[in-house]
C-alpha cells in the first residue's frame, strides 16, 4: 500500500508524465503494448471505413475459401470476408467492455468510497452485497442475470458491471478508508465543506490513479467475459460481426478443417485481451511502483 | 478443529441465504410477467389468469419467497417447459460429468503448475522463470473456448489423436454401471480397462483445455508465494544450519508457501466453474453447463434458474471446504479459532 502521508520528492502531473514516458522507454514489453493499443484504437475507430469488403455481404460461390491474396483471413460458411468482419467487429467488442467498465466504475467506485469513507451501515450494507455477488461464480452470474434482464447488448454490458462490482468496490474501499482522516480532508472539513462535496472533491480524485489501474486491468477480463456470453448465444446476434459469436459460428467447421473462421477472431480476443493486461500492469507500474510483481 | 469447523459453517450461512435471494429475485422481480412466460406466445388472457394463481403470483413478494424456499427445501427446483423433467432431477445426473471434468482439469493443472511455479521460484532469472511468467501473462488472456477449439483442431483434426470432440463416449461403447457417477472410476470397478481407456480419451482434450486456463493463476500464485517464503527469516535459519536445499525447499519453503496458493483456488474455482460452462459447449459434454446452455437457447428459465442455484451452492461448499484445508495447513487458523 503506499504510504499517503510521507512527502514525495516530487509529484504533479508533469512528474508523472515524465516517468510514465521514462517507464515505457524502459519497459519494452508496456511499450509494445501500448503500441498494439493504438492499433485497436485505429481499427475500432476506422475499421468500418478501411476494410476491404463488406462484413455483412454474402457470396455463396466464394465461401469457406481458405486465406489468399483476395481474402486475407479466408471466407465463412456463406462466403463473407472474415478479415474485414475481424476488424470491424473491433468497435462493438470495446464499446461492450468500455461501456461495462464506465458503468462498474461508477457502481462500485462510488459505492467502495461511500463505504470505505463513512463505515459504518454503509460500509455493511456494500460489503454485504459485494459477499453475495462473489458467492457465485462469475460467468453464471452474468448468465443468469442477461438471462433473467432479456437477451441484449445492454444487458451484457449490465451483467458484466455487476460481476465486477465486488472489484472495484474494495479497491475504492480500501483506498478512501486510508484517506478518512488525513490533513487534507481534515483541511476540507475544517473550512465547511460537506461530507458529500469532501468525498467527491478531495477523496475520489486522489483515488483516482488507482482506478484507472484497475479499469485497464478489468478491460481484458470485460472482454472475455461478454465475448463468452455471446459464445453461448446471448446478446449479440448474428449476423452481426462480434468476436465471441464468430468464433461459435466457426466451432463447426474446426472438425472439418475450416480452421481460419474461428481462428481469426479468437485470436484478435486474445490479442486485444493481451494488451489489456499489459497495459494494466504497465498502467499499475507507473502509478504505483511498488506494488510491482 | 470441530469449533473451526462449526464457525466456518456459520460463515457460509449468510452467502447461502444470499445465493437464495438473488436467484428467486433473478425470476421474480426482474421485467416481464412470468405468468405470461409459462403460458407460452398463444395462451389467452385467462390461461395466463391461471397460470399466476397457479404459481401464486399473485400474491405478494414476500409470500412467494416463502413458497420457493419451501420447494427447496424439499428439493423442487421446477421443471423443465422443454423436457417436462424436474429440473432437479436432470442436475442430479448431469452433475458427475461436470464434476469428472473440471476436478479431472484443477488436478492435471496442479500437476503442472505448482513444479512449474517452485521452479520459477527457486531458479530467478532462469528460462524456467521466464516461461513461468509467458505461461501465466498468456494463460490470463486465452478464452477458454478458443484453446478447446485449437486443441480439437490440431488433436483431432491433423494429428487424429483424440476422438472426435462429442461427448463423454463414443457411441460403441456404453456406460459402466454407476457407482460413483465418473466414467473413470466407474470402468475401474466394473474392471473394464478398454472403457477406461476409451472415456480417458474423450476426457483428456476438454480436461487439458481447463488446465491451461487454470495454469496461470496457480503458477503465478504459487511463484510469488514461493518467493516470500524463500526470502523469510526461517528459510535462512534452516539454510545457515547446513541443511540440504531439498530439505529447505520441500519441508520448509513449501509447506508455507502452499498457504496462499489454497486460498487463491477459491478464486480459481469461480473461474473454472464459469469456463467449464463454454467447454462444455465446444466438446458437446452431457453436462450441466451445456444443459443451462440448451435452456438458454429455447428460453426455458427453470432449468437455467437451477443451474445458477446449483453451481453458486457447489461453489459456496468449494469455498466452506478451502477455508477448513486451510486450517489443517496451516495450526496458526486453528488456535485462533
Amino acid at each position: 500500500m503506499t504510504d499517503v502521508t510521507a512527502p514525495r520528492p516530487e509529484s504533479g502531473p508533469a512528474a508523472l508524465t515524465r516517468h510514465g514516458r521514462h517507464v515505457i522507454g524502459e519497459n519494452k514489453v508496456t511499450g509494445f503494448a501500448f503500441a498494439l493499443f493504438l492499433l485497436i484504437g485505429l481499427a475500432a475507430l476506422f475499421g468500418p471505413h478501411i476494410v476491404p469488403h463488406d462484413p455483412l455481404a454474402s457470396d455463396t460461390a466464394a465461401a469457406l475459401k481458405p486465406p489468399s491474396v483476395r481474402h486475407w483471413f479466408g471466407t465463412d460458411q456463406i462466403g463473407r470476408d472474415v478479415f474485414s468482419r475481424v476488424v470491424v467487429a473491433t468497435r462493438l467488442d470495446l464499446f461492450i467492455a468500455l461501456a461495462s467498465v464506465a458503468l462498474v466504475f461508477l457502481m462500485g467506485g462510488l459505492a467502495g468510497v461511500a463505504a470505505g469513507f463513512f463505515g459504518g451501515w454503509t460500509d455493511r450494507i456494500v460489503g454485504r452485497i459485494a459477499d453475495t455477488i462473489m458467492a457465485f461464480p462469475l460467468f453464471v452470474l452474468a448468465m443468469g442475470i442477461v438471462a433473467a434482464l432479456g437477451n441484449s447488448v445492454q444487458n451484457i454490458i449490465i451483467a458484466t458491471a455487476i460481476v465486477n462490482f465486488p472489484l472495484y468496490a474494495r479497491v475504492a474501499r480500501a483506498e478512501a478508508n486510508v484517506r478518512r482522516e488525513v490533513g487534507f480532508v481534515l483541511a476540507a472539513r475544517l473550512s465547511g465543506n460537506s461530507e458529500a462535496r469532501i468525498v467527491l472533491g478531495q477523496v475520489l480524485p486522489n483515488i483516482m490513479p488507482i482506478m484507472i489501474v484497475q479499469m485497464s486491468l478489468t478491460m481484458g477480463y470485460a472482454i472475455l467475459n461478454a465475448a463468452g456470453l455471446s459464445f453461448i448465444g446471448l446478446g449479440v446476434r448474428p449476423p452481426t460481426a462480434e468476436w465471441g459469436i464468430m468464433v461459435a459460428e466457426g466451432a463447426a467447421f474446426m472438425v472439418s478443417g475450416e480452421w481460419w473462421i474461428a481462428f481469426f477472431p479468437g485470436a484478435a480476443l486474445m490479442i486485444a485481451v493481451f494488451c489489456f493486461n499489459l497495459l494494466g500492469d504497465g498502467l499499475r507500474e507507473i502509478v504505483d511502483p511498488q506494488r510491482r510483481t | 478443529m470441530l469449533s473451526l469447523m462449526i464457525k466456518r459453517l456459520l460463515v457460509a450461512v449468510p452467502s447461502l441465504i444470499g445465493v437464495v435471494i438473488v436467484t428467486f429475485l433473478l425470476t421474480r422481480a426482474l421485467p416481464g410477467d412470468p405468468a405470461a412466460y409459462f403460458a407460452g406466445p398463444a395462451a389467452t388472457k385467462e390461461a395466463i389468469e391461471q397460470i399466476r394463481v397457479k404459481l401464486g403470483l399473485e400474491q405478494p413478494l414476500i409470500v412467494q419467497f416463502g413458497r420457493y424456499v419451501q420447494d427447496l427445501a424439499k428439493g423442487d427446483l421446477g421443471h423443465s417447459l422443454t423436457t417436462g423433467q424436474p429440473v432437479a432431477q436432470e442436475i442430479r445426473t448431469r452433475l458427475p460429468a461436470s464434476a469428472e471434468l473440471t476436478l479431472l482439469g484443477l488436478f492435471v493443472s496442479m500437476l503442472v503448475a505448482v513444479p512449474l511455479g517452485i521452479a520459477a521460484a527457486t531458479h530467478p532469472g532462469s528460462l524456467t522463470d521466464h516461461a513461468c511468467r509467458v505461461v501465466a501473462t498468456a494463460g490470463v488472456s486465452l478464452p477458454v473456448f478458443f484453446t478447446g477449439l485449437i486443441l480439437v483442431y490440431v488433436f483431432y483434426y491433423l494429428l487424429g489423436w483424440a476422438p472426435a470432440p462429442l461427448g463423454r463416449l463414443d457411441v460403441f461403447f456404453s456406460p459402466p454401471p454407476q457407482v460413483t457417477g465418473f466414467y473413470l472410476i466407474d470402468s475401474l470397478i466394473a474392471g473394464n480397462l478398454e472403457l477406461f481407456w476409451a472415456s480417458l480419451k474423450q476426457l483428456f482434450l476438454p480436461a487439458l483445455t481447463l488446465a491451461i486456463f487454470s495454469l496461470a493463476p496457480i503458477a503465478r500464485m504459487t511463484r510469488a508465494s514461493m518467493l516470500a517464503v524463500l526470502a523469510s527469516d526461517f528459510v535462512r535459519t534452516a539454510r545457515a544450519s547446513g541443511l540440504s536445499s531439498t530439505t529447505v525447499i520441500v519441508t520448509y519453503a513449501f509447506r508455507n508457501a502452499m498457504i496462499p496458493v489454497v486460498t487463491t483456488l477459491g478464486m480459481v474455482f469461480s473461474f473454472l466453474l464459469g469456463a467449464n460452462v463454454l467447454v462444455e459447449k465446444v466438446f458437446a459434454w452431457p453436462g450441466i453447463g451445456s444443459f443451462a446452455v440448451e435452456a438458454l437457447i429455447a428460453s426455458d428459465f427453470a432449468p437455467l434458474q437451477g443451474f445458477v442455484l446449483t453451481m453458486a451452492v457447489m461453489y459456496v461448499g468449494l469455498n466452506l471446504m478451502i477455508d477448513i484445508l486451510y486450517g489443517l495447513i496451516d495450526p496458526r487458523v486453528r488456535l485462533e479459532a
